[in-house]
This record gives structure tokens, sequence and C-alpha cells, in this order.
């Protein structure tokens, strides 16, 4: 990405992500350990809450205190908070646990949702589908969704958000892959040098899938901030200046070959080889010094005899 | 020579520049290397950071951590004695699983039962022992509770879940209600075909703030390096400005310190 591209795409890019977040289904924030997504999670959530949705927060991996730190208050007001997180399994029989268990909670987050933009956040997804059968996990997010379209006519099916925190080294490819065949948008976190980046994938209906990488950082006070892409400095490029070294040179033995030498290398036949003319040659015995002769002076002890050459042995 | 100058400046770290103070999760992990003298350091750091200490040991007798501990300058002998230590001792204990009558349940108890589904009675085992303590005496620090190591509940025949969850009960209370710390080590096998095992590992690297992992090192056995520390920084929830907070140092074990230096500037190659 060139920097008069990062200038020109800040709006541009800001637009995208509106476009994008005002996606509406269930949406995956797949994060790893190195790139956390819960501050992007709640990054989502504010500006969920700003527009005026109801938000609804299903919190399981960290204390409602802890989640709601950096949120201001008029943000806070507007958030209704489930806790799954002091007594999920209800351990402590207080009877302050959430009946039902983490699918109960789930389920009864759906009730009490009212009809109109609604966002849901689920943190996270990872924890539910570790505790909860996949399956029954995949048929609670497609009730959630038929319940709240049900309950507010032909338009409110668009109008339900679920944001999902998933960790993606958690999870094998089957749980993965059904929780990605029910997403309408999949944003997959990673980054390098320093830059968290999005790759975000949107399936939208009767439309192509899009893929698209948004460089991002989520500031303290939990509003996005959009990068053209990753800073220059990081991004390694050859240096053209760096005059190239030839290894060869400067050595105290020869390396190359002459025109000449190279002309009489090749027309050289070796000795095995065996061509045509060789084998012609060979088959044409050859008067002079082609020929060879062996002069045998016999003494007085050999025996000549042409029929038994060995009969001289005393065998 | 003072014990494990990294690690400490580590643990300070956290405590001073991550908001909220304690209330934080130490992950050790150790990879083709034995991560315990990060273990023995944890447990000589808070001892003498006046912190009450509930101690998990599943690996090795009393007296083993005692005899190291010596040597770092701690003796869990009167830690244990005036209160505060709280060390459950998993060898000796098993054996009390089998031979006590079942009146009130064992911290290990998922040992005898053939289809322990969680780790409840560890639980509140803990959640006792780092219980505050009312009576006007001079008040310890904040509560840590520290466990060698998760990845032996695995071999016990637990799910990775049934760790998970035991993990997350015991935030909920030492981290979040008492504002202690916990710090666990789990063993990486390298092996990506035992599944239970890396769902523990990444599951407890996400609730982490802080990830200390030895590894040996890539060239083999050395005489003078022992092996590599990598230093993560994590922040579950809180947005940070700066994402570049993983370090890594080379360290060799001595008999009564860890000595850290930079990759390659071990002083025997320099």
């Amino acid at each position: 990405v060139t920097p008069s591209e990062g200038a020109r795409g800040g709006t541009g890019r800001q637009l995208e992500m509106e476009s994008v977040l005002a996606l509406r289904g269930l949406v995956l924030l797949r994060d790893s350990v190195e790139w956390e997504g819960r501050s992007l999670l709640k990054a989502l959530i504010k500006k969920a809450a700003l527009g005026g949705e109801q938000v609804h927060i299903l919190g399981c991996e960290v204390s409602e205190e802890e989640f709601r730190a950096g949120f201001d208050s008029s943000v806070n007001s507007r958030l209704v908070y489930y806790d799954l997180f002091r007594d999920p399994l209800n351990w402590a029989q207080t009877g302050e646990a959430l009946p039902g268990g983490p699918l109960g909670a789930l389920q009864a987050m759906c009730e009490r949702t009212d009809p109109g933009p609604v966002t849901v956040a689920l943190d996270s997804l990872s924890w539910l589908l570790l505790r909860l059968p996949c399956a029954a996990l995949c048929q609670a997010l497609c009730a959630m969704s038929r319940r709240h379209a049900c309950r507010g006519g032909s338009l409110a099916a668009e109008q339900l958000c679920v944001l999902g925190l998933l960790h993606r080294e958690l999870h094998g490819p089957g749980p993965m892959g059904a929780l990605s065949s029910l997403a309408q948008t999949e944003v997959t976190l990673s980054g390098t040098a320093g830059q968290a980046s999005a790759h975000i994938l949107c399936r939208r209906p009767r439309q192509r899938p899009t893929l698209e990488t948004l460089w991002f950082s989520v500031l303290p006070d939990l509003s996005l901030d959009l990068q053209g892409g990753p800073p220059l400095e990081s991004q390694p490029h050859p240096d053209p200046h760096t005059p190239q070294v030839d290894p060869a040179s400067h050595l105290t033995f020869n390396l190359h070959l002459s025109k000449r030498e190279r002309e009489a290398k090749d027309s050289l036949t070796l000795p095995f080889q065996f061509s045509s003319e060789k084998q012609q040659a060979l088959l044409r015995p050859g008067p002079g010094p082609a020929t060879s002769r062996i002069f045998y002076e016999p003494d007085t002890f050999d025996d000549l005899d042409p029929e038994d050459p060995d009969g001289d042995l005393d065998v | 020579k003072c014990p494990g100058r990294l690690a400490d400046y580590a643990s300070a770290y956290v405590h001073r520049r991550i908001p909220g103070g304690p209330g934080k999760l130490t992950l050790l992990c150790d990879a083709n290397t034995d991560g315990s003298f990060l273990v023995h350091h944890f447990l000589s750091f808070y001892l003498k950071a006046n912190c009450k200490v509930c101690f998990v040991a599943l690996i090795q007798s009393f007296s083993h951590y005692n005899i190291v501990g010596q040597k770092l300058g701690v003796s869990l002998t009167v830690a244990r004695e005036c209160g505060q230590l709280v060390f459950l001792e998993g060898l000796k204990s098993s054996v009390d699983v089998f031979f006590r009558a079942q009146a009130e349940p064992h911290p290990l108890q998922f040992l005898r039962e053939a289809n322990a589904e969680n780790l409840q009675p560890l639980y509140e085992f803990v959640r006792e022992a780092l219980k505050p303590v009312d009576d006007g005496e001079a008040a310890w620090r904040c509560p840590v509770l520290l466990v060698d190591d998760l990845s032996v509940l695995l071999s016990l025949g637990m799910g990775a879940v049934a760790v998970l969850d035991f993990i997350h009960y015991c935030r909920a209370t030492v981290c979040w209600e008492r504002k202690g710390n916990i710090v666990a080590l789990v063993h990486d096998s390298g092996d990506t075909e035992d599944e239970e095992n890396n769902i523990l590992l990444n599951g407890l690297s996400h609730q982490s703030h802080l990830i200390l992992r030895a590894e040996g090192l890539a060239t083999g056995f050395c005489r003078d390096v022992h092996g590599q520390l990598r230093i993560l920084w994590r922040t579950p929830s809180q947005p940070t400005t700066q994402r570049d907070q993983s370090l890594t140092y080379q360290y060799k074990i001595q008999d009564k310190s860890v000595s850290f230096f930079a990759k390659g500037m071990s002083p025997a190659v320099l």
C-alpha cells in the first residue's frame, strides 16, 4: 500500500468499515493469542450503543467489571449484561447463577431482545463452543435470529447483529466450519510489526463473497482508528543501489574459458563415446600405424605345439 | 547474584504497568526443557513479598521444594507453620484419598472417581485456603495461587475443559474477588496430536496477562546456555497503544540463581 493510497483511502476505508459494520447477522471475530480480539469487540459494541441500538452481552471469560472498563457512562448504561463469569456451572449453589447453565443463558438472551435494531455480543463463542455441543450452539444461534425475525416483521432479521468472539487455536476444523457456514461475516485478526489487521470476509445474499484487509488500532477510549497499511519502515524492500558482488572475481585460479578453449572443448570426442565413425574405424582393419605386431623369439625350452599350447607345462 | 532478575522485573512490570494492579494470571509454559525453575522463582518471590500463598504441588514432594526454596532464601517449613503458605502435597495426599473414609470431599477426589466430571473439590480447597482472615492479625498481602502443574491433571484423567473450568473458578475467586494472582505451569509437548493439552495451553494463553515460555535451544543441549525464555505481555480486554510486547532472553540455571542474557551474549561465547 503506497502512502498516497493511504491518504486517499482514509475516508474510503472508513466508509468500507461502516458498510461492514452495518451488516447484520452472525459476525465471527476470530482472534489468536498474539492478536486479541476483545478490544475490537468492545469498539464495535461502543459503536452500536452510540448508534442507538440495544446491546446485550453474554460475558463468560472476564468479569463484568473488567468488560465494562473503558466504556464511558453513556455507553455503559445502554449495555444489558448477562454475567456467566462468576458462577457459570452453579458450583456456589447460591441461587444467583443464571438458570439453565450456559445454554439456558443464551436462550434467555433471545427471549429478552425487543424488536428493533439489536446487537448481541458473545464473549466468547469459544467458551460456549468448548462446553456446549456444537449442534446445540448452532441451533441456538439460528433460533435467535429466527425469533427476532418473527417478532419484528419482515425487516427484523436485518436488524439483529450477533458478534461472536472466537479464539482460532481452540477449535478443530469441524466446529469452525459449522460456525463459518452460519456466519454472514468473518473477521480474522492478525498483524505485522505491531500493527493489527483485520481480514474481512463478507457473504452478502445474492452477491459474491468479498475479502478485504483493513489495518486498524483500537484507541484507549475504544474508538476505532483505521490506517491505510502497515507502517512503511516495517516493509522490507531490496536496496537498488547495492552493487552485486561477483564471487568469481579475485580468485587465484581461472574459472572462465576463452572462446577458442570452449570450441576445442566442445569438439572433443570422449574416449568411450561410441560414435558411428569409431565403429567404422574398428571394423576396417587399417594398414600402417593402425596395426601392431608382436615379435617372439622362442628359447630352447619352449615347446610350440599348436594343438596343445599348454603341453610344455609339467602338469 | 539476585535470583531470577528478569523474572522479578517481569512480575514487577506486570504489577506496575497494567492498570488495575494485581488480579492477573501468569502462565508458565515449557517446551523441550524443564520450566520448573520458574515455579521455584515465583514461589520464593511471593513468599518474600509477604503474600499469602496456596501452592497446589502435584509434581514434587514438599522437601524438594523446601530444599530449592532454601537456596533461593525462603523456608517453606517456617512459612507453612506461620500460616503464610498452604501447601497441598499431591504425592502424599493422593494416597489419603484411597485410605481415608469418604467423610468429606478430598481436593484430589477425582482420583477415586471413575467418571470425575469436574475439579470442584480442588477449587473448594483453594477457596478455603485463600479465604480472608478476620481475626485482625498481621494480614498478608494479596493472595496467590501457584500450581505445579496443570498438565499432570490431564494425565490423571481430567479433560481439558474440566481443568479450564477449575482455573476459571479460581480466577473468579482469587483474581477478581480477592484481587490476587495466579501462576500456573503447563507443559507444551509440541505434539500437535495431543488435542487436550493444546486446548488447555491455548485456552489459558487467551486468559493470561503474562506468558513466560521456556524453550530448549533449537540447536540442542548446551552446557552454558540452558534455554531461552520468551516473555509475552497480553492485555485480554484493554487496548494497548503498542503491540510489540514480546521479548526473548537466553538463560543459564546456576545453583542459587538464574542468569539471563540477550541472545548470543552468553559469557561463555563472548
